[in-house]
C-alpha cells in the first residue's frame, strides 16, 4: 500500500468515525443549547440505550425493530422522566447544580444497567455485513457507514428544527433567556423536558451504533468521554459545530495514531484531541461555531 | 432512667464488639484472605467472573471439606474497581484482619505491593500477571506468579506459531505485529518477542493502543498496510473487545490472530458474533464446566443457595481461572500444614506452603481438575513454577483448546528474568538469599 493511499485510509476512517462521534455529541448539544445544562451523563445514556437493545434482541428474541422502537420509547419517556423528576427542580438554580446533578446521574446509570440486565457483554448484532466496502483506494466498514448516515441525518433534521420550526425557534429563545422566553408566553417547563427527549431518541441511536461496535456492556458509557473534545472544538451550542468538531476529532485521531504513534510508541492518539480543546479553548474559548456568551464550568 | 441508662451501656457495647466478634473467627480459627474485586467500573465485566470463581471456590472448600484440614477460609471482598489506589486502600484496611496471602488481581496493584509485603508477611499471588521478574524466588521471597509469567507466555506464542508454520526456523523472514494495550501490563511482553524476533529471524511489528482501545481504525490500518502472518494482542476491556472485531471485519484470518490470556474470554468475542470464529487465545488452563469441581460447586455451593454467579456462568474463562487461582491458595496452604499443622497458619508459614507447593497429576484428580491444568512445582529459586501454556480457539460458540501444552522457551526467558530480578530487587535494595540454606 502506497502512502497516499495510506493516508487516505486514515483520512476516510476519520471522517465515518468522527461522525459517529458527532452523533454522541449532537444529543449533549441538544439539551445545552435548550437548556444551558452540561450533560455529563450523555455516555451513560448511550450505554442505557445500548443495553435496552441488546436485552430486547437476546433475552426476549424481539426483532430488531421493535428493539429499536422499544428502545427509543423507554429513551424518550426516561427523557421527559428525569426532566421532571430530577431537573426541573433545579430550574433558576445555579448551573453547577445542574452538572453535579448529571455527574451523580452518570454514576446512578453505570450501575443501574449491569444490576438490571447483568454485566457481562451483550452482541448488539444488526443485518449489515461486517466485510468492508473496498471503494478504490478505500476500505469502508459498513457499521461506520452506517453510524456517519444517521449522524447526517440527525443533525439535518435538527438543524432544520432548530432554525425552521416554531418550537426549535422557542426553544433557542428559552436557551437565550428563560425569563424572556417565559414572559413571551413560552412554556419554559415543557421546552426543557422537550430537549431532553429529543436527547434520548439521539443516545438511542447512538447506542444502536455503537452498541454494534463495541457490544453493550458498561464500556459503552466510555463514548462519552470524546463528546468533550467535540463540542468544546465545535462550540457547545452548535449543530454544525458538533459535525465539524466530531470530524476535526476523528481525523486528527487517526492521523496521529497512523503516524506519530509508530514513532512514539503509541498515547498521541487520545491525546492530540485534547491538545486542539485546549488551544481552542485559548484562542476560541466558545468553539468554532459557538456562541460568544458562555460560561465554563 | 437506670434502666435506659443500662440499656445504652449495653448498646455502646454491642456496637463496639460487634465488629471485634465478626474479626475474631479470622484470627482465631480460620484463615482470613482479603478478596481485591471489580465488580463495579469500566472492567467489571472481567472483574465479576473473576470474583464469582473465587467466591465459589472457598465456599466449596468450607461447605464440602468443612476448610482447609478443618481450618476455615474466611475472606472478605474489597472493591477496587481496578484501580490501583482503590486496591492499595482495599489491602491496607484488610490488613488488620492478618490476612496471610492476597491475589491483587491488577498488575499495578501488585505492583504497589510488593514492597509492603516482606514487612507484613503476607504472600502475594500474581497468578499470570504482575512483575515478571519476581518470579527470581532468590530476590522475591514472598511474590508468587506461577504457573507461568508474560515472559513465558510470550515465548511460548512464538512457539506456536513456529510450529504451525512447520518449525521455528521456519519464522524466518515472517512478520508478526504484537497489538499492545499501551500500559506497562500491554508492553510487559515486548522484551521477550523482541529478543525472540532476533533469535528467529521474524519481523516484529509493535503497535500500541491507547486506553480505553474503544476506537483502533488507525491500528489496524497499519495492520492492514504491514500485513502480517500472525498477530499477537495483549489487550485488556473495551480494547479485546473491538480488536477481535476489527480484525474480523479487516478479513484477517481469524485463526492467525492469537489474543494473550486476558484476551481470550467470551466477552472478548461476543460483539463480533460469526466474525470471531476461529479467533484464538493464550490460556493456562481448560474451559467450560466439564470438570468434577464444577459438579462439587453447583452440588454444595449452588444448590445451597451459596453461589456468587448464575448457574450458567459457573465454567467461563474467567471463572475457571479463578477457581484455579485460589485452588492453587488452598492448596499452598495445604502444603504449609504439612509442616506447622493443622491450624491457623501465619503469613511466613503459608508462604514456605508457596514454596514447596508440589500438585501431582493425582492431586489434581482428587480435587476433580485433571485435565483442568498441569501438575504444577514452585521451588525457592522458581516462584513462576514449571507451568506450560495451551491454545483456545473460538468456534462460535464455546472455547476448545487446540493445542498441546507448549513449553515455553525456558532458556530465553530464564536469564531474561534473572537478569530483570537483579534490577527489580536493587531499586527496592533487596539482597539475595541462598535456596540452598532453606532447604
Amino acid at each position: 500500500m502506497v502512502d497516499w493511499q495510506f493516508f487516505a485510509l486514515l483520512l476516510s476512517n476519520g471522517v465515518l468515525i468522527g461522525l459517529m462521534y458527532s452523533l454522541i455529541a449532537l444529543g449533549f448539544v441538544l439539551v445545552y443549547k435548550a437548556t444551558d445544562a452540561i450533560n455529563f451523563a450523555q455516555g451513560e445514556f448511550v450505554m442505557i440505550a445500548g443495553f435496552l437493545v441488546a436485552v430486547a434482541l437476546g433475552a426476549y428474541g424481539a426483532p430488531l425493530w421493535l428493539a429499536v422502537a422499544l428502545a427509543l420509547a423507554v429513551m424518550i419517556a426516561f427523557g421527559f422522566g428525569l426532566e421532571r423528576v430530577m431537573l426541573r427542580p433545579l430550574i433558576g438554580r445555579p448551573i453547577v447544580a445542574v452538572i453535579m446533578a448529571t455527574i451523580g446521574l452518570a454514576a446512578i446509570l453505570r450501575g443501574f444497567g449491569p444490576l438490571m440486565w447483568g454485566a457481562e457483554t451483550k452482541p448488539l448484532p444488526l443485518p449489515i455485513p461486517d466485510e468492508p466496502i473496498v471503494w478504490g483506494p478505500f476500505f469502508i466498514p459498513p457499521i461506520q457507514l452506517l453510524g456517519a448516515g444517521v449522524s447526517l441525518l440527525f443533525l439535518a433534521i435538527f438543524g432544520w428544527f432548530f432554525l425552521r420550526s416554531r418550537q426549535g425557534i422557542a426553544m433557542r429563545a428559552v436557551a437565550d433567556s428563560q425569563q424572556v422566553a417565559m414572559a413571551m408566553g413560552v412554556n419554559v417547563e415543557r421546552y426543557f423536558a422537550l430537549a431532553w427527549a429529543m436527547t434520548g431518541i439521539v443516545s438511542a441511536l447512538g447506542g444502536l451504533i455503537w452498541g454494534n461496535l463495541l457490544g453493550v456492556d458498561v464500556h459503552l458509557a466510555l463514548v462519552g468521554f470524546k463528546v468533550f473534545p467535540v463540542v468544546i472544538l465545535g462550540g457547545l451550542d452548535s449543530i454544525p459545530g458538533a459535525i465539524i468538531g466530531g470530524l476535526i476529532v476523528g481525523i486528527v485521531e487517526n492521523v496521529a495514531a497512523g503516524y506519530i504513534d509508530p514513532w512514539v510508541g503509541g498515547g498521541t492518539k487520545d491525546f492530540a484531541p485534547y491538545v486542539l480543546m485546549i488551544l481552542a479553548l485559548m484562542i476560541r474559548p466558545y468553539g468554532i461555531f459557538g456562541k460568544q456568551i458562555i460560561e465554563r464550568v | 432512667m437506670r434502666v435506659k441508662v443500662l440499656l445504652s451501656v449495653l448498646l455502646a457495647l454491642a456496637v463496639a464488639a460487634g465488629p471485634l466478634a465478626a474479626v475474631a473467627p479470622a484470627q482465631d480459627k480460620s484463615i482470613f484472605i482479603p478478596l481485591l474485586v471489580y465488580r463495579t467500573g469500566p472492567y467489571a465485566p472481567s472483574g465479576i467472573p473473576i470474583a464469582n470463581g473465587a467466591s465459589d471456590y472457598f465456599n466449596l472448600v468450607n461447605e464440602r471439606d468443612g476448610g482447609v484440614n478443618g481450618v476455615k477460609i474466611a475472606y472478605e471482598e474489597c472493591e477496587t474497581q481496578y484501580d490501583t489506589k482503590q486496591g492499595v486502600e482495599c489491602y491496607e484496611r484488610l490488613k488488620s484482619r492478618s490476612p496471610v496471602l492476597v491475589n491483587p488481581y491488577s498488575t499495578g496493584i501488585t505492583y504497589q505491593l510488593i514492597p509492603k509485603a516482606p514487612g507484613d508477611k503476607v504472600v502475594i499471588h500474581s497468578m499470570g500477571y504482575g512483575m515478571t521478574a519476581s518470579a527470581d524466588g532468590r530476590w522475591f521471597p514472598w511474590v508468587f506468579n506461577f504457573p507461568m509469567t508474560y515472559w513465558s507466555q510470550a515465548s511460548a506464542f512464538v512457539k506456536y506459531v513456529g510450529q504451525q508454520e512447520g518449525g521455528v526456523e521456519k519464522l524466518k523472514g515472517k512478520k508478526i505485529a504484537h497489538i499492545y494495550h499501551n500500559s506497562p501490563y500491554g508492553r510487559e511482553a515486548n522484551p521477550t518477542l523482541e529478543e525472540l524476533a532476533r533469535k528467529y529471524g521474524f519481523e516484529l511489528t509493535l503497535l500500541a493502543v491507547d486506553h480505553p482501545g474503544q476506537e483502533q481504525g488507525a491500528t489496524w490500518l497499519q495492520v492492514r498496510r504491514i500485513n502480517p502472518n500472525w498477530i499477537f494482542i495483549s489487550g485488556w476491556g473495551v480494547m479485546n473487545q473491538v480488536a477481535v472485531k476489527e480484525a474480523a471485519s479487516k478479513g484477517f484470518p481469524m485463526d492467525h490472530v492469537i489474543g494473550n490470556w486476558w484476551t481470550g474470554t467470551e466477552a472478548d468475542v461476543v460483539p463480533a458474533a460469526d466474525g470471531a470464529k476461529g479467533y484464538k487465545s493464550m490460556t493456562f488452563h481448560a474451559p467450560g464446566a466439564n470438570f468434577k469441581v464444577h459438579q462439587d460447586i453447583l452440588k454444595h455451593v449452588y444448590d445451597k443457595g451459596k453461589g456468587a454467579a448464575r448457574r450458567e456462568a459457573v465454567g467461563e474463562v474467567l471463572y475457571n481461572r479463578m477457581a484455579i487461582n485460589t485452588m492453587l491458595n488452598v492448596e499452598a496452604i495445604r502444603t504449609a500444614m504439612t509442616k506447622y499443622g493443622n491450624k491457623p497458619l501465619t503469613g511466613e508459614q503459608v508462604r514456605w506452603g508457596f514454596e514447596n507447593l508440589n500438585l501431582t497429576e493425582k492431586r489434581l484428580e482428587e480435587l476433580g481438575m485433571k485435565g483442568m491444568m498441569r501438575p504444577l512445582r514452585v521451588t525457592c529459586e522458581n516462584h513462576e513454577g514449571n507451568g506450560l501454556a495451551l491454545v483456545q480457539q473460538w468456534d462460535g460458540k464455546k472455547w476448545t483448546i487446540v493445542s498441546d501444552w507448549i513449553e515455553p522457551i525456558r532458556e530465553v526467558v530464564r536469564p531474561k528474568l534473572e537478569a530483570a530480578a537483579v534490577e527489580e530487587a536493587k531499586k527496592l535494595s533487596y539482597t539475595m538469599r541462598d535456596c540452598a540454606k532453606e532447604k
